[in-house]
Formats: structure tokens, C-alpha cells, sequence
């Protein structure tokens, strides 16, 4: 919709995301409102904000310490020069990121599955899956990264792979699917026992109700926290730095900072964390919104 | 089918919830082809009875005969037997994550093993019968309670079951959509489908049943034809019960 409409009446009386709202007119949490308010509403918006931006600005920049300040964490020159290598070290973390994720959204599942797993011969799995939930989420990540990192390596045990890497990864994936068990186990017991009875009174087994009608829905209701981990997770690819000799992005951040006597490499990484968690966070809300405008959508199309 | 043609018997039934007793010995007997409304106060055990029979419950003490099969025996493989007995809830219990069409292909699918075109096929023919084809790719939020109970009995008729248990299937409902969920259920009993109706509706229960039995306190406590229930109860507590619903204007 055109922004200098005044304000459509008709959609003043929603807000934004309002299921109502007409097909196609997609509409931002954030810009909707101003939207609804209409030209003069996204002008008094627009010189408030540059207003406000200014102020802070010159507040920071006319502080005494300034140059000091400017010269160690914003050093444009600095930053020129190592971005690219860090770059290109940040890749290891998408790629750390990437495999460790695979590999956690399966593993938690397990576990959360063996947790609500009912009848006394089950105990003992159950009983596993507490204790090991217990266990990863109550030790800091960065200790397991470290010890497995670390300590498989030193080892040299045959037929083992002996990547810091690799185990420092492994760590990640340990420790987070404690986590993610957790949040899925969250959602397979908000899914309502007669969704259960439902799936059972058609002759379903037990594994067939979990599988085609308890899971997808958990599933489906845990997305946020799931990818609140995502992100969680991202970040703490930065954890592997201290194990591993071939530099991901914040080791490699913290070799130039060593070298170089300034700081702003390791704010070129914290931007490189931001190009990835940011966009995230916004695809959660996307996928939220189109999940429930596929499921209202249905009888007028 | 069986010899004697019964297609369900329920002996000496007893369910307890923790310390209360919900179901003190219930007898009950249903031939092929009969419709038994089943009638009383809420918590007079009518879903509890149901859930039994459909084994979504543990029974304490009594048999379960389903077209003269002992359910209730040990080793008895219960998805089996829920295969032949359909089950519709108060709540429709549709599965909100998928369409109408898979929500009804699911069981002919997975626990029939029917492959997915003729369960297709099977279950396409059902909603176009009811009615319900042009919703068979909504989701159930899109619907009005009334197509959702619909498509919930299709779900379950796909299942081509022996017997149906409606368990007030109508109480959810606002009044308007009240009759077309009823008609469904009268052309189920025009076909000659076995049923067990737990209703709320009593000129309904009248109308469609061949044996009416009364609830109360955990025990079917009279039981005859809707004539001999409706219009003279032997009971008193029968006799108090219906006119508690007329006074209330529900008949």
C-alpha cells in the first residue's frame, strides 16, 4: 500500500498482523503502525529519529576520551585491512554452525522422545535422557568444548579423529542438544492429550501418533526457541577459538588484536555475528507470520 | 459378524479414576445394525463408557466383546481393534496441522496400510458425500464447528469401522450448526451402521434410536425402547432426569 494515502480507513481499525487484514497487504511490527498513520505520521517519525541520532552521536564523538576511544575500537584503517581475512575465518563458523545444528535438532529429538517415553521397561531410557539433559545444561559450554577439544585429542586414540576442531564441534552439538531437548520436550507436552486419543482411536500406534500427529505440532509450536538457540548457538561458535590452532573468526580477531595493539578487529567480528543473528531473528517473526497466514488463509482462496 | 449378532457387549464393566468409580457395572448390548442412545446427567459415566469400549481407557473389572471378541483379554493388539471401532469426540479432536483430506487419509494410510491413492480416493468419495469436498484442502480453524464434527465422523468412517461411538458429539456446538451434524448422523443410521450415541439431544435420541439407556451414577439403570424410556419411566430417578430436560426446555 502507498504511504501517502492518509490512512486507509480500513486499516486503521487492525493491527499490524492482524489475521483480517487483507491478502497481500503485508505489514511490519515495527513500520506498521507508522504506516497506518499515514505520510505525516512517517515524517514526524523520520526528523525525530535523525534528531535523536544526532544527539547521541555528538554526545559520544565531543566526549574528551573520544580520540582514544575512536583510535582503539574504530580505527577505519584497521579495519580495512583485516576485515577480509576475518572474514573469510567466519566461514568456519557458518560451517561449524551449520553441522553442529544438523546434528543437535536430530540428537535432542531423540532425547526428548526417549523422555516422554511411558511404562516401566522404559525406565531406564527415561532416566538417561534426564541425566544427560541434567548434565550438559548444568556444565558450561565453554568447559565442554574445551575438555573435548582438548582432551580426545591428546589421547591419540586409533580410529578416533583427532581434530580440535572437530571435537570442539562435538562439544557444541553435546551440550546444545540438552537445550534443545529441553524446548522440544516443551512442545511435545503442550500438544493436547485428545490430540494423543484422537491419533490412537484410529489404530494408530503409539510411535505413529508421535510421529504423524504429536511431533509435527510440537515441532511446529517450538520454532521461536528452537531458533533462539540457532542463535545461541552462532554465537557460541566463537567458543571453538580456544581449542583449535586454525583460526575461526574470533581467533583470528584476537591474533590481529595481539599484533596490531587495537581492538577494532575483534569489533569486525562482533559485525560478522551481526550479519548473521540479526537476519535470524527477523526470519523467526517471517516464518511465524507465514505459518499462520497459510493456516487462516484456506477457505477464501 | 458373529452368530448371535451382537455386535457389542459390555459385561460387568468397572472404571475407576483414582479413588472415585466412575463405571459400577455396566451391562450393555448392542446387535448389528442397532442405534443405543445413551442418556443421563453429565458424569453419569457416558464418555467414560465410550472410552472403554474404544480401549483409550484401562477397564478395571469386566469384559468387552466386539463382534464376539474379547478386547478386554490379555495380548488382545488394541490398534487392531480400535481399527473396527470409530470413535467421535465432543471436542471434533480434528489434527489442526493438517488439511481435512489428510486428516481423514491418515488412518486408511498409517494404520490400515491402504495405499495413499486409494486412500485418497476412499476418503474423497466420503467428504463428497457429506458434503465436505470443496473444504478438502482447509485446515480445520477454517471451518464452522459443524463441518469440523463432519469431517471428524468422515475421519472416522474412512476407517470403514464395525461400530461408531459418538460421545456427544453435538454438545460443543452452537445451535445452528447443531442439525447438520444430526443429519450426518441419521444417514449413517439409514445405512445401518452400528452406533452407541452418548446425547444430550433427546428428541434426537428419540427419533434415531432403537434402545434407550439411562446413566445414572455409574450403572445403566433402566433401559428399553425410546417409547417405554420417554414416555414412561419406570425409575423415579429416570422420571426426575427427563423432567429436569423438559423443564429446562431441551425437549
Amino acid at each position: 500500500m502507498g504511504m501517502g494515502g492518509g490512512g486507509s480507513p480500513e486499516l486503521q481499525q487492525y493491527q499490524p498482523g492482524d489475521p483480517r487484514l487483507p491478502e497481500g497487504q503485508r505489514t511490519s511490527r515495527i513500520l506498521g503502525p507508522l504506516r497506518a498513520e499515514g505520510a505525516r505520521g512517517v515524517a514526524i517519525a523520520l526528523i525525530s529519529t535523525v534528531v535523536v541520532l544526532a544527539l547521541i552521536v555528538w554526545a559520544i564523538t565531543s566526549s574528551p576520551n573520544w580520540p582514544e576511544v575512536k583510535q582503539a575500537f574504530f580505527d577505519p584503517e584497521e579495519f580495512k585491512r583485516t576485515f577480509p581475512d576475518i572474514a573469510r575465518a567466519f566461514l568456519r563458523n557458518i560451517k561449524y554452525f551449520m553441522i553442529a545444528e544438523v546434528f543437535i535438532l536430530a540428537w535432542a529429538l531423540v532425547l526428548a522422545v526417549l523422555r516422554s517415553l511411558q511404562g516401566p521397561v522404559f525406565f531406564p531410557l527415561r532416566a538417561l535422557s534426564i541425566v544427560y539433559t541434567d548434565l550438559f545444561r548444568g556444565i558450561p559450554t565453554v568447559l565442554v568444548v574445551y575438555l573435548l577439544g582438548f582432551g580426545i585429542p591428546s589421547l591419540g586414540l586409533p580410529g578416533v579423529p583427532s581434530g580440535a576442531a572437530f571435537w570442539g564441534v562435538v562439544g557444541l552439538i553435546l551440550s546444545y542438544s540438552a537445550y534443545v531437548a529441553e524446548v522440544y520436550r516443551a512442545g511435545i507436552e503442550s500438544v493436547h492429550p485428545s490430540q494423543v486419543a484422537a491419533a490412537r482411536s484410529l489404530g494408530l500406534s503409539r510411535t505413529k501418533a508421535l510421529r504423524f500427529v504429536i511431533i509435527p505440532q510440537a515441532v511446529r509450536r517450538v520454532i521461536p526457541p528452537l531458533l533462539n538457540d540457532f542463535i545461541g548457538l552462532q554465537k557460541d561458535t566463537a567458543l571453538v577459538a580456544f581449542v583449535v590452532a586454525i583460526p575461526e573468526a574470533f581467533k583470528q580477531g584476537q591474533i590481529y588484536q595481539a599484533a596490531d595493539f587495537n581492538f577494532t578487529p575483534l569489533l569486525a567480528v562482533a559485525l560478522m555475528f551481526l550479519l548473521i543473528t540479526v537476519p535470524l531473528t527477523r526470519f523467526t517473526d517471517v516464518l511465524l507470520e507465514r505459518q499462520r497466514r497459510r493456516r487462516q488463509a484456506g477457505t477464501a482462496a | 459378524m458373529n452368530a448371535d449378532g451382537s455386535a457389542l457387549r459390555v459385561v460387568d464393566l468397572h472404571k475407576s479414576f483414582g479413588g472415585l468409580e466412575v463405571l459400577r457395572g455396566i451391562n450393555l448390548e448392542v446387535d448389528e445394525h442397532q442405534v443405543v442412545g445413551l442418556i443421563g446427567a453429565s458424569g453419569s459415566g457416558k464418555s467414560t463408557l465410550l472410552r472403554c469400549v474404544n480401549l483409550l481407557e484401562p477397564i478395571d473389572h469386566g469384559q468387552i466383546v466386539i463382534e464376539g471378541e474379547d478386547v478386554t483379554g490379555r495380548g488382545v493388539d488394541v490398534n487392531r481393534i480400535r481399527q473396527h471401532v470409530g470413535i467421535v469426540f465432543q471436542a471434533f479432536n480434528l489434527f489442526p496441522h493438517m488439511t481435512v483430506l489428510r486428516n481423514v487419509t491418515l488412518g486408511p494410510t498409517e494404520a490400515l496400510g491402504i495405499s495413499r491413492g486409494d486412500a485418497r480416493e476412499l476418503s474423497l468419495d466420503l467428504l463428497e458425500r457429506f458434503g465436505l469436498a470443496d473444504k478438502r484442502d482447509d485446515y480445520p480453524d477454517r471451518l464452522s464447528g459443524g463441518q469440523q464434527q463432519r469431517v471428524a465422523i468422515v475421519r472416522a468412517l474412512a476407517m470403514k469401522p464395525d461400530v461408531m461411538l459418538l460421545d456427544e458429539v453435538t454438545s460443543a456446538l452452537d445451535p445452528e450448526l447443531v442439525a447438520e451434524v444430526l443429519n450426518v448422523i441419521r444417514e449413517l443410521a439409514a445405512g445401518g451402521m452400528t452406533m452407541v450415541i452418548a446425547t444430550h439431544e433427546m428428541g434426537f435420541a428419540r427419533d434415531i434410536a432403537s434402545r434407550i439407556g439411562f446413566l445414572d451414577a455409574g450403572v445403566i439403570l433402566e433401559e428399553g425402547t425410546p417409547e417405554e424410556i420417554f414416555s414412561s419411566p419406570r425409575e423415579e430417578r429416570t422420571q426426575r432426569f427427563l423432567q429436569s430436560i423438559i423443564d429446562a426446555g431441551r425437549m
